[in-house]
């Protein structure tokens, strides 16, 4: 188990903030895809949401993002040490008392408590 | 060179990613270092043949004919022998020479892993060949996990060989074939292929260069 830790580990970001359950955080995805000519290109896609959930551990490690879309709730699983993840960044620290936050899902509204500064 | 192999332990299962950030799932066998025991050629022995030694263990807990023959070879005192079977093979090395993967394993190549699959018991036909079974109520009594009808009639009178039944299961010799080498970590003698392999963690696998599609392509 030691050995396979310590080789996910040399493949894992380093780059990356510290995110919490209930920080919002804007992640930037970038999605590979092929225009018309059949040549490569990059889209990157911004997602702005309430981290709801941390799963998985070492490489296996993913972000659960909802945020709500016209009035729809979206949720998004980003592996965390993707190449394809090229921004990740905390906009507001959240402040809450569990580790998933399951329950906004039954909620209009996302509402998560700041973190005081004090 | 086709049939050239090492012997190693599993070690675990996990995933790497691509640059694509498309995970691929990896086993990763710790590959010797390998111990060269016996150089077998055609002269001497009809055939041609590699002996590798795998993972150091105690002197005491071999006996004295095993002992005699690693100290010929001036090999240290290896749990685990394998023959590596191919013909040309034996002008590649010398008898105590040690062997690390780089030595023998390329990444991108296809490889055969050759281990022994996770012995379950005595199993019944649902888990060994999952059947069906039967209902669990609707005044099923006593019906629940039979194998059924194993046979026909007077016609053809007999329950046919290879009849699927309970049995024992597992801890049985296992070869997969064409598995890709995704990553090679040189210093740590790992290897990572892409899938996964029989055996239970810390189970000895023996990984060859992988014959290729038919045995046609084996006798080169």
């Amino acid at each position: 188990m030691d050995i396979i830790r310590r080789i996910e580990q040399t493949m894992m970001r380093e780059d990356l903030p510290q995110v919490n359950v209930g920080d919002t955080v804007r992640v930037k995805w970038q999605f590979g895809e092929k225009d018309r000519s059949g040549e490569e290109k990059a889209r990157v896609q911004a997602f702005e949401g309430i981290v709801i959930a941390k799963k998985g551990s070492g490489i296996n490690e993913t972000l659960v993002v909802r945020k709500m879309s016209s009035g729809v709730g979206v949720e998004k699983a980003f592996p965390l040490h993707s190449p394809n993840l090229v921004g990740l960044e905390v906009i507001v620290r959240g402040k809450v008392r569990r580790a998933k936050l399951y329950y906004l899902r039954e909620k209009r509204h996302l509402v998560v408590k700041k973190k005081s500064r004090f | 060179m086709k049939g050239l192999g090492l012997i190693g332990k599993k070690i675990g299962m996990t995933r790497f990613m691509d640059q694509r950030g498309m995970f691929i799932p990896v086993t990763l066998i710790k590959l010797g270092p390998n111990y060269v025991v016996d150089v077998k050629t055609v002269e001497k022995n009809g055939y041609e043949a590699v002996t590798m030694g795998f993972e150091i263990g105690k002197e005491k807990s071999l006996n004295k004919p095993q002992l005699g023959v690693l100290k010929k070879a001036n090999v240290p005192a290896v749990r685990y022998l394998r023959e590596f079977r191919f013909p040309g093979i034996a002008s590649k090395f010398t008898v105590g020479q040690e062997v690390s993967v780089t030595d023998v394993f390329e990444e991108n190549e296809l490889v055969d892993v050759i281990g022994v699959s996770k012995g379950r018991g005595f199993s019944g036909a649902m888990k060994r060949w999952n059947f069906g079974g039967g209902p669990q109520s609707h005044g099923s009594r006593g019906w629940h996990r039979r194998v059924g009808a194993i046979g026909n009639r007077t016609y053809p009178g007999e329950v046919k060989p290879g009849k699927r039944m309970a049995g024992h299961w597992g801890d049985q010799k296992v070869t997969v074939r064409n598995l890709k080498v995704v990553k090679i970590i040189p210093e740590q003698n790992i290897i990572a292929v892409k899938g996964s392999v029989p055996g239970s963690k810390n189970g000895v696998v023996f990984v060859r260069k992988a014959y290729g599609l038919g045995p046609q392509e084996r006798s080169e």
